[in-house]
């Protein structure tokens, strides 16, 4: 924006030392911030080619440390593959929480319910239906948990934080309970199945995820239900002022995030053939950076589905990444950590406002 | 580049800013293309502009926003370019913006003295602080506004109070002021021009920017002109030039300012909204009315009385203690818009950036955001079709740039007041609500919104406006009632009432009363 002439103001400036100690918090953001160019999505195809860059570079970084692998062509399709298998769970967990966080909430149960979802769907008496009874299982927990997250937050005003917070708590609590601590093996072949089958050379559940995402995608772009999401988390006040039901949408953004943590239930509980209480530990916080990461606004009102996946994939590549030159999954979080926070930095430069994030998460009612 | 100095006193001070040939564009947009502008000491220097010729961007660039691509800022004799908002603020210039830019969850106080707020020993003074803000609220004649309340709480003129009870604050010798009246009623304007002359008779200049003529006529002195970003005609005198000549520098062309005829014998329909005995304790009370189809109802009174609330109350937007609404003889249920939308209802709110626009979104999901379900299929939308509508809705109310997927937010504020308006002119609304429609409208778009707001009454829709001109509301509506504090004290014909009685009866009250607690 700047151009090259000198930031002086040649007025001797009469400072008061007062003065300029809290400049900082001056933030002129209703002044002409938005000067960016909007033309359906141009800004979100910008910032995801620069998370094509980003897995470019990682991938060269993987060549020039471990060339003795990279040199084996079926060796880097295989490994990109396992790269995707590993992103896959985590991924149909990300569809959901962009949803969520365009919507203008956040969503930190999604690890709970799917362990709570895979836990139930696992148990012997639900094992007994057979795989499409533990499918339906799996899928009804993550919704049922969803529509409780969401009935707190919209219709009883729960802060999203708040209200998630205590269902990742007590979520986890169920599963254990349930499970009575255990370990719960699957004996079924169909539902173990859904992880050591490759299709046309791809594993099943890759293309779980790709069928996720594109749904996710179709659903966040083309229909009526992403265009109130957008509305609603962008200004919730106008949204409920053109006749959109925000608190009904609320709802319905959690209960996805459940549906998508019921599939994930399923695809998780397929890799492990086995379920326990502690599994899908952190996966907030991996969808959450994967979304961050993504360029999905954190106050709401923006975000893509590409994004998302893109920074799923990113994360997926660090950790295998690490894994090929057999370093430490501590300097890996590290590494995680520090991607998280560089990712935001660019979001506030690009967007401008720290205030943005104090007006995240209020769902506004009269 | 001056030329034509006017004669006036006030006009003698010396020279303290010279803009050159200011440049300033925006990705697609040249908004500022060779400006010229010469302000003096003591003087009001008013800036006259269609939506979008430049004037928010031009003095945005002497704010500190922005950074002009090229051109000369001279201030007080010495080259400037100001890298940010302080800087300018520094080094005395103060602005208060078209779109108000308060911390809605600090206090009056606070935000009158935010970033520069008095302290010693590093704490803030509390005490004192307060205290100059009361004394600067006295000064803009509303010692009634607590300094401790916070700025959520206040209507929207008292919103505009405190940011010029922010711009005082500052020991400024220029003020600039991006439409400050406009959301403010007749007598807060008497208000504004006091102190106004106040500040010129200390002599601090003051550059004024509004899109009421007979307001820069008693307010202003010398009048710049800007159409598409550059400077059209520089220092005419505010008082003895035309408006016929100020409209046709404007646009280009010249405009009859005048309301449509209601067409002659025009058969209104049957009564399409009742409201009965609708009350909000604190807001309004047993207010009644009734809008028949194709009628234009216009509700007067002072921004306080309680207008707007009666207006959200029959939207359902906020929920009636007591009291009911019909829409075509069917009771609606209270507290529930989508009841309303449902029933044929669509309101234009108050407040176009927290209430109704989606600022990052293009400006054609703005338009369809009430309707974009209808021209969906299977809940799939329809991008195309909503563009198509959109586009007419921009050329209908000459929207600038005509680019409907260009985002609502790089918008001037008069062009996105006309994507709030447009909303309902798609669809099938039976009744539309209109609040302050015209805020911040230019002349030649607000003829033209007046007349799509009297053909839609043609073809039957019925139409409930509220508007702080009292001209506006005499001039477009049928029949007009008269609120103060909260009740209906008049209502008559159009025709029968004039603008000096509808003052009597509106005068009393102050900002406070009718403010949510
Ligand atoms: N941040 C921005 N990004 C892109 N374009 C912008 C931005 N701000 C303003 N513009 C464009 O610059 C032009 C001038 O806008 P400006 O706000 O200065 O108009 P204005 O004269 O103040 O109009 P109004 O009377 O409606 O307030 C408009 O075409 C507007 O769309
Ligand atoms: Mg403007």
């Amino acid at each position: 924006m700047s151009q090259g002439t000198q930031p002086t103001a040649t007025q001797p400036p009469p400072v008061d030392p007062a003065e300029t100690a809290t400049v900082g918090h001056r933030t002129p953001t209703a002044t002409g911030r938005l000067s960016w160019w909007h033309g359906d999505g141009g800004e979100g195809a910008k910032r995801n080619l620069a998370l094509i860059g980003v897995l470019l570079a990682l991938f060269v970084i993987g060549a020039a440390t471990r060339s003795d692998l990279y040199s084996n062509p079926d060796w880097v399709w295989a490994n990109m593959l396992s790269i995707l298998k590993l992103a896959s769970v985590v991924g149909v967990v990300t569809v959901g929480m962009t949803f969520v966080i365009i919507g203008g909430g956040i969503d930190l149960s999604v690890g709970a319910i799917v362990a709570l979802a895979g836990v139930w769907c696992t148990t012997v008496a639900t094992q007994n239906f057979g795989a499409g009874g533990m499918i339906f299982t799996a899928i009804v927990v993550g919704v049922a948990v969803g529509l409780v997250n969401g009935t707190l937050i919209a219709y009883g005003r729960l802060v999203p934080f708040i209200a998630t917070l205590a269902m990742l708590v007590a979520a986890r609590g169920l599963a254990a309970e349930i499970s009575d601590k255990q370990t719960q093996i699957s004996h079924n072949g169909t539902i173990n199945g859904i992880a050591s089958t490759n299709l046309l050379g791809i594993p099943l559940l890759v293309y779980i995820l790709a069928a996720v995402v594109a749904a996710g995608w179709v659903l966040l772009n083309r229909t009526t239900f992403g265009r109130r999401t957008v509305a609603v988390g962008g200004n919730p006040e106008a949204a409920r002022l053109a006749g959109i039901n925000v608190k009904l949408h609320t709802l319905l953004l959690y209960a996805l995030s459940g549906l998508c943590c019921g599939i994930a239930a399923i695809m998780l509980t397929a890799q492990a053939t086995s379920a326990q209480a502690a599994m899908a530990n952190l996966y907030e916080l991996d969808a959450i950076a994967a979304v961050i990461i993504g360029g999905t606004l954190l106050s709401g009102g923006r975000g893509t589905i590409v994004g998302s996946l893109l920074g799923v994939i990113i994360f997926a590549t660090i950790t295998n990444l690490f894994a090929i030159n057999g370093l430490s999954t501590e300097a890996q979080n590290m590494v995680k950590g520090g991607i998280i926070v560089a990712a935001v930095l660019i979001q506030q430069v690009q967007f401008g406002s720290i205030t943005q994030f104090f007006r995240r998460n209020r769902l506004t009612t009269s | 580049m001056s030329g034509h100095d006017a004669t006036n006193e006030a006009t003698t001070g010396e020279v303290v800013l010279r803009l050159t040939d200011v440049v300033k564009t925006f990705p697609g947009v040249r908004a500022l293309d060779g400006v010229q502008l010469e302000v003096r000491a003591g003087e009001v220097h008013c800036l006259l502009g269609q939506n979008g010729a430049g004037k928010s961007t031009l003095i945005k660039v002497l704010a500190g926003v922005h950074r002009p691509d090229s051109g000369r800022v001279e201030w007080r004799g010495e080259p400037v370019s100001f890298a940010n908002p302080q800087a300018a603020m520094r080094s005395g210039i103060a602005t208060i913006y078209q779109e108000l830019d308060l911390v809605e969850d600090l206090s009056v106080a606070e935000n009158a003295f935010l970033g520069h707020e008095p302290r010693r020993f590093g704490f803030i003074r509390r005490g004192h602080m307060a205290r100059r803000t009361r004394e600067i609220l006295g000064r803009l004649g509303h010692a009634e506004i607590p300094p401790g309340r916070m700025v959520r709480a206040l209507p929207a003129a008292g919103k505009q109070v405190v940011s010029m009870a922010r711009a005082l604050s500052h020991e400024a010798r220029l003020i600039i002021m991006d439409e400050p009246s406009a959301v403010l009623a007749h007598d807060e304007v008497g208000n504004l021009i006091r102190i106004v002359r106040e500040l010129t008779a200390q002599g601090i200049a003051v550059i004024y920017i509004s899109h009421r003529l007979e307001e820069i006529r008693e307010i202003g002195d010398r009048v710049t002109v800007l159409k598409d970003g550059r400077t059209t005609a520089a220092n005419l005198p505010a008082r003895e030039t035309p408006t016929s000549d100020l409209v046709s520098r404007m646009t280009g062309r010249t405009i009859e300012y005048v309301f449509p005829d209601r067409p002659a014998g025009t058969e209104v329909g049957g009564e399409l909204l009742q409201v009965e005995g609708l009350t909000r304790a604190g807001e309004f009370a047993d207010v009644s009315l009734t809008v028949r189809a194709g009628e234009i109802v216009g509700i007067a009174g002072l921004v306080g009385s309680g207008r707007s609330e009666v207006l959200e109350t029959i939207y359902g937007a906020r929920t009636a203690e007591a009291g009911s609404v019909r829409m075509a003889g069917r009771e609606l249920r209270p507290g529930s818009v989508g009841a309303a939308v449902r029933a044929g209802m669509g309101m234009a709110p108050e407040e176009r950036k927290s209430q109704a626009l989606l600022l990052g979104e293009p400006i054609y999901r703005n338009v369809t955001l009430a309707t974009f379900g209808r021209y969906a299929r299977f809940g799939f939308t329809n991008a195309s079709r909503e563009r198509a509508e959109a586009d007419r809705i921009a050329e209908d109310l000459e929207m600038r740039p005509r680019d409907v997927r260009r985002a609502v937010g790089t918008l001037s504020g008069g062009n996105q007041q006309k994507v709030v308006v447009g909303r309902w002119l798609l669809g099938d609304t039976k009744l539309l609500l209109l609040d302050e429609p015209t805020r911040g409208v230019d002349v030649g778009a607000r003829a033209e919104l007046y007349q799509v707001i009297r053909q839609l009454a043609a073809q039957g829709v019925g139409v409930l406006l509220v508007s702080s001109e009292v001209p506006e509301v005499l001039g477009l509506a049928d029949r007009v009632l008269v609120m103060r504090e909260g009740r209906v004290v008049r209502t008559a014909p159009a025709g029968e009432l004039d603008e000096n009685t509808v003052l009597d009866l509106v005068m009393a009250g102050s900002l406070m009363e009718g403010a949510p607690a």
